[in-house]
């Protein structure tokens, strides 16, 4: 017969610990919410004195399979997530305009945060590069390049909407050139941004719109490129 | 709280790579009488697998023009596609594979898994789109990797990836071909890209994605749609006469 002390004892341990469990899920679910709301927050619209910069912006074009670099003058914030979102807004705009070669649907902010963070120094099995390759060429630009990654080295976390995702066009080829020219726009805005990983909503997802593999680091080297690869 | 959601990508990653060395596959170089048989066999057959994309609960894009009577989902005209291109290279004399012969679901193991217990030569993954024009086809970034005894099963593709740029080339002529001996074939514009796919990346065999969009004119215009029988049908012969180019390249067995 086990001593009524020791039955009580091991109850109220027993609660403790359940409720111990429910109160760290909530903190981590607060945290994370509290962290996707402080980044979204960051405003993307520059401050009137903000003065036009040159932005660099990989446009993809869906009848050759590449990206082709063109310049425009953007007003932007100092800080630079906040920079980095809007460039990519930016970008993603461009694709709803009736000229567009990578036609998108019209949407407001399809970035919702951007978030840069130093590369973790070992997920290089993780990693991969990709690239395409010139129109009906065999684009050999692919290819990983294992670099070790260096202090100034960033990560761009980039959240898309999820009305972005549901709403992009399905297919093996407008997906990974919307994923590239993300990639490539990026690295030649910031150079620090090496590598690049996507959320949807706030949530890892598997693919873009069924296609395009989300569950990859991509490597913006890679990804800029193969803009202007040769096999 | 930046360092608690670093935390756990990090943890995240390390868990891949335990799968991913767990997943690894075991390349033996002594290989017993009996393997050998079968390998002799395999050798003289020449093995296509077929992927038809999605299925079951992955319908995959809606095609077709919006309300149009032919509206359809990729999954019943990747189906549909793998069917008939089976029939064309059955009687080419190929031996084929399909990785589904019905609208069932299947993940992208249980498709690699077809494609390396069949020992194929070639294996052709089927899409299709209504963004772009053309045909897309697409081969894994994997970079090229030396045979080695022990594979990861997420990268296995990258022993082959040489050889499937190879195919992808081939593919490639066959539809910008304007057809030999006097016969008029109409051109298919086509795009060759790289990226990761996982289905294909785990393939010890040569493979591409080819994925069929509609035809567009100069102002990108439809000119045909991918539910078009003919235009379908037209992909799919430059399908079968590029497999048999591959296969005599290889050394017709
Ligand atoms: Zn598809």
């Amino acid at each position: 017969m086990t001593p009524r002390y020791q039955k009580i004892l091991f109850v109220v341990l027993f609660v403790a610990s359940v409720t111990m469990t429910a109160v760290l899920v909530r903190l981590r679910e607060r945290a994370h919410d509290r962290l996707l709301a402080g980044a979204m927050e960051a405003g993307t619209t520059a401050p009137a004195v903000a003065p036009l910069e040159q932005v660099t912006l990989m446009v993809a074009d869906d009848a050759t399979s590449t990206l082709a670099p063109e310049t425009i003058a953007l007003p932007l914030p100092e800080e630079p997530q906040a920079r980095a979102r809007a460039v990519l807004n930016r970008l993603l705009s461009q694709y709803s305009g009736a000229q567009s070669l990578h036609p998108l649907p019209t949407m407001a902010e399809p970035v919702e945060s951007v978030f840069l963070m130093p590369v973790p120094q070992a997920n290089g099995d993780a990693r991969r590069a990709v690239a395409t390759g010139d129109s009906g060429r065999a684009g050999a630009a692919g290819g990983a390049i294992l670099s070790v990654p260096k202090n100034a080295d960033r990560i761009a976390i980039v959240n898309l909407a999820d009305q972005f995702a549901a709403s992009h066009p399905s297919g093996l080829e407008t997906e990974t050139l919307t994923v590239l020219s993300i990639c490539a726009t990026l690295h030649a805005n910031l150079p620090e941004v090496t590598e690049v990983r996507f959320l949807v909503g706030g949530q890892e997802r598997a693919t873009l719109h069924g296609h395009a593999d989300l569950t990859q680091t991509y490597l913006t080297a890679a990804s800029a490129a193969a803009s202007g690869a040769q096999p | 709280m930046r360092n608690g959601w670093r935390r756990r990508t990090a943890s995240g990653a390390r868990a891949g790579v335990g799968i991913a060395l767990l997943a690894a596959v075991f390349l033996g170089q002594s290989a017993s009488a009996a393997v050998q048989a079968d390998a002799e066999a395999a050798a003289k057959r020449f093995v296509v697998v077929l992927d038809a994309a999605h299925g079951g609960s992955d319908p995959g894009a809606t095609l077709g023009a919006v309300g149009d009577e032919a509206e359809t989902l990729e999954k019943n005209v990747t189906l549909s596609m793998s069917q008939r291109l089976r029939a064309l290279l059955v009687a080419r004399g190929f031996t084929v594979i399909e990785t589904r012969e019905s609208d069932v679901a299947l993940d992208e193991d249980a498709r690699a898994t077809v494609v390396n217990q069949a020992q194929a030569q070639a294996c052709i993954v089927l899409h299709a789109s209504e963004a772009g024009s053309g045909v897309h086809l697409f081969v894994s970034s994997l970079p090229p990797m030396q045979p080695q005894a022990m594979v990861p099963w997420k990268t296995a593709q990258a022993l082959r990836v040489e050889s499937s740029l190879k195919l992808g080339n081939t593919l490639n002529s066959a539809f910008t071909s304007t057809g030999r001996d006097g016969e008029s074939i109409e051109p298919i514009p086509v795009t060759l890209g790289r990226t990761t796919l996982p289905g294909i990346d785990s393939m010890i065999c040569p493979a591409v994605a080819v994925e069929i969009a509609p035809l567009r004119d100069k102002e990108g215009k439809v000119v045909s749609e991918v539910t078009d029988a003919d235009y379908q049908a037209h992909v799919l012969n430059a399908l079968a006469a590029a497999l048999l180019v591959w296969r005599s390249e290889a050394g017709e067995p």
